[in-house]
């Protein structure tokens, strides 16, 4: 576990993604930038992240179509994907987890448990992504 | 034939007239003769007389055959043909006439059978012809009848008089009785009851005031209010007037829907939005001030800021924690709105299966559906979704059917429209999903998104890539399985929701006493005691009534209850009807039960097998329960003693043999009811036949009948 894990971090939110993102750095993470569903898909060619933090309410692209796109595609089946939603019925969280997503956390939450989840995350899961 | 008496005397007298004439010329001869002839005269008189006597004797005979064959061939003969004639129309189809005597007689008599013949043709025909009609008009109710069975909405229609003619079984069962006995304004709702007294009766009065109102002025009145049933439900219901052709009210059709539910949703909302805005002023104002003194004084000391550090985080916390309690509360609330319907997902599927086959000429297989889910939707909006769904899939792919599951996730149903083969792509959906829908001619402007947000729900696209097959899951709200439709399995015959023949009845004013036995309303009912002797304490343990309307015993309405006799129940009586002391322990006392059996005969003429017993209890509990059985009671016990007064053995069993009733069910008192019920109906034919037609000829013999077996 000697190497930096790599989070990207989706939202068209400033102010939760300023609060995330200094949250985040400081726990030991790399963190990477997208506030669209277009800009997303790219960061996550580019950038490789081992996991995504997906708002589902965004212009263009909405969260649940970035989340397929990236269950469609086998070489990210180990990236993680946590979402985060401001609407949170029985039936969101549940097309959410069935669309692949691995955690469906709704809004408001509490930042440090979010990063005490993703740490839990990362130590059950099977190792290291790409 | 014999020749008849009358022409007998006259042959006879004519004989006795040419022996009388002789007689007399002989005497004249005798007076007109000489002294000396006379000698002569009476030895030639005597010689003669066995000759005369003989010549006579042979002229009578010959003269009397002559005369019976005369009439034989003609008087007679015609009356006979007359009698034939007559009779022809009474006797079996196949009798004909025959003529004896005159060729023109028999001419007749042909010419008659030529006319009887054409007579029976004719009624042959009308009689087809009208069984055909009668077996379609009964088809045609029956239909009728099953249409209303399957009705959501409670439908009772009533005559202009306010007496029910027809309900469903919907309203029998959101009219149904209190769960706990004792509410006293409870009346059962009943063929020929009166409508008034099914709700509220100033409301469904001030209804009937306003339809009246507006007959002359507006095609189609109509009224509706919202009432509450004796049993608590909450009722929206409308009146419609229907119009008889001279233009005044014929009778109305109540529709009623439980609209309790809807309302109790709609609160729900209410105390949601309350609750959201109470719950979260006071934390957002304390999170306001605190964030603004930090911002506001930079230099205040580390202690002071720590203290609007901590009370800020303290206030967010709680703002986090009332909402989530407040969303949680009133999940149900939040889900779908208020026009939607709990249906069977399997009928559901069963709608969209037809119209997706119709709409695309494509095969659509039910692949698998959960038999016991229900789901709460706008079912033409999601057949139609669906529809639309299928019909872009078919229009852009090259699809050669469709498969159809339903079946239970969670707190959801899910509802899959299955294909197999080509592969959609993910952004497909999402780009259909806010179109306006169009499928041929039919379109909404609705979205499949606007759909799933009424519906509460959600859908995606589902992929099985190694098996080829995809799927669009429809996530839809859970629904209430409706209520049973009461009894309708346990009843033999056709159910009895209806009677039109009420409706024409005018109603009969004047005395009950003078009232047609045919035509009044009874109730007929048996209890069950503890023991024989009433005034030895005694006590009613079970009620079993049934009711007959218009002649009919209707099965469906009945009254049946146990009652706590708080006493024990000896082991004698339990061997007869088999209800022991622990059945009884938690039903109610006979001051909850009687007022409402009392609501359960008003207005019928009470019927009882040895009346006199069962009519013996109930006196007793007129001082605690204040209800007075005051109506007339029929027994049907004295009623067979009037109709069969030389036979000894009343019993029922005995009776119900006697009249053709097969007994079933008997010693409860349901089914001792049911069975005097029948019995009762097949006494008052043969009562008529003893020319007993009134209520009061039959108390009247009766009583007479009661003091003569009082004199044995």
């Amino acid at each position: 576990m000697g190497q930096t894990r790599k989070v990207l971090i989706v939202d068209d939110e400033p102010n939760i993604v300023t609060a995330l993102e200094f949250l985040l750095r400081r726990s030991g993470y790399e963190v990477r930038i997208a506030t669209n569903g277009a800009e997303a898909l790219a960061q996550v060619d580019s950038e490789r992240p081992d996991l995504v933090l997906l708002d589902i309410m965004m212009p263009g692209k909405s969260g649940y179509e970035v989340c397929q796109r990236l269950r469609e595609r086998p070489e990210l089946a180990a990236t993680k994907i946590v979402m985060l939603s401001a609407k949170g019925s029985e039936a969101e969280v549940n097309k959410g987890l069935s669309l692949g997503a691995d955690l469906y956390i709704t809004k408001p939450f509490s930042t440090q448990e979010l990063v005490a989840t993703i740490d839990r995350l990362f130590a059950s899961g099977d190792g290291p992504a790409a | 034939m014999r020749t008849p008496k009358g022409v007998i005397l006259w042959v006879t007298a004519a004989c006795a007239a040419v022996l009388l004439t002789l007689a007399v010329g002989a005497a004249l001869q005798f007076l007109a003769a000489d002294a000396e002839q006379r000698p002569q005269l009476i030895a030639l008189a005597v010689q003669g007389a066995p000759a005369v006597f003989f010549g006579v004797a042979i002229l009578m005979a010959a003269f009397g055959a002559g005369a019976s064959w005369l009439y034989r061939r003609y008087p007679h003969a015609e009356r006979q043909l007359a009698e034939q004639a007559r009779s022809l129309l009474a006797a079996d189809a196949g009798f004909r006439v025959a003529a004896a005597g005159a060729p023109p007689l028999a001419e007749l008599a042909a010419a008659i059978n030529q006319l009887a013949d054409a007579y029976h043709r004719i009624e042959h025909d009308l009689e087809a012809r009208s069984a055909e009609t009668r077996a379609r008009v009964e088809e045609e109710r029956d239909r009728f009848a099953a249409l209303m069975s399957e009705l959501s909405q409670g439908v009772v229609v009533c005559n202009a008089a306010g007496r029910i003619l027809l309900y469903n079984p919907r309203a029998a069962a959101l009219l149904a009785p209190p769960q706990a006995g004792g509410h006293g304004d409870y009346t059962p709702l009943g063929l020929g009851r009166s409508v008034l007294a099914l709700l509220d009766r100033n409301q469904v009065a001030h209804a009937l005031d306003l339809l009246t109102h507006q007959l002359g002025t507006v095609d189609r009145p109509q009224a509706s209010f919202v009432a509450t049933a004796a049993n608590g439900a909450l009722l929206r219901v409308q009146v419609a007037a229907f119009v008889g052709a001279d233009r005044r009210l014929a009778g109305l059709v109540f529709t009623l829907e439980d609209v309790g539910q809807l309302m109790g949703r709609e609160s729900q909302r209410l105390r949601l939005l309350q609750s959201l805005a109470t719950g979260v002023r006071g934390p957002v104002a304390n999170l306001r001030a605190a964030a603004e003194n930090l911002a506001a004084f930079p230099d205040m000391p580390a202690d002071r800021r720590a203290q609007f550090v901590d009370i800020a985080v303290a206030e967010a916390r709680t703002l986090t924690e009332r909402l989530n309690t407040a969303l949680l509360a009133y999940a149900d609330a939040l889900k779908g709105s208020l026009t939607l319907e709990d249906m069977r997902a399997a009928d559901l599927l069963a709608v969209a299966q037809r119209r997706i086959g119709d709409t695309l000429q494509l095969p659509v297989a039910i692949e698998d559906v959960d038999a016991e889910l229900w789901l709460r939707v706008d079912s033409y909006a999601i057949a139609h979704a669906m529809t639309f769904l299928a019909a872009r899939l078919a229009g852009d792919y090259d699809l050669h059917g469709f498969r159809l599951r339903a079946g239970s996730g969670g707190g959801f149903g899910e509802v899959d429209l299955i294909w197999t083969g080509a592969i959609v792509g993910s952004d497909a959906l999402s780009f259909w999903e806010g179109e306006p829908m169009r499928v041929g001619a039919e379109e909404t402007p609705l979205t499949l998104r606007d759909v799933l947000e009424r519906h509460g729900g959600e859908a995606w696209l589902q992929v099985d890539k190694i098996r080829q097959i995809q799927r669009f899951r429809l996530l839809l709200p859970k629904g209430q399985a409706a209520a049973p439709v009461p009894l309708r399995a346990a009843v033999e015959s056709r159910p009895e929701y209806y009677d039109f023949d009420l409706f024409e009845r005018i109603e009969v004013a004047g005395l009950l006493a003078e009232r047609k036995l045919t035509e009044l309303s009874y109730t007929v009912f048996d209890t069950e005691t503890t023991g024989l002797e009433p005034s030895a304490g005694d006590e009613i343990i079970s009620i079993g009534a049934v009711r007959i309307v218009n002649g009919r015993l209707l099965k469906q309405e009945v009254f049946e209850q146990l009652v706590n006799p708080r006493r024990p129940i000896s082991k004698e009586s339990t061997a007869i009807h088999g209800i022991d002391n622990r059945q009884v322990a938690n039903e109610p006392t006979i001051e909850q039960v009687l007022p409402r059996f009392y609501r359960f005969c008003e207005d019928t003429v009470l019927v009882a097998h040895n009346a006199a017993f069962d009519m013996r209890f109930l006196e007793l509990k007129e001082a605690a329960t204040g209800v007075r059985f005051g109506q007339p009671v029929l027994d049907t016990l004295l009623l067979s003693a009037v109709v069969h007064p030389s036979l000894d053995n009343h019993h029922l069993d005995m009776i119900a043999e006697r009249v053709g009733v097969r007994v079933i069910g008997r010693h409860t008192a349901l089914g001792d009811a049911l069975l005097t019920g029948e019995v009762f109906l097949r006494l008052i034919p043969l009562l008529a036949e003893r020319g007993i037609v009134t209520l009061g000829q039959a108390l009247e013999a009766s009583r007479a009948t009661y003091h003569a077996r009082l004199q044995y």
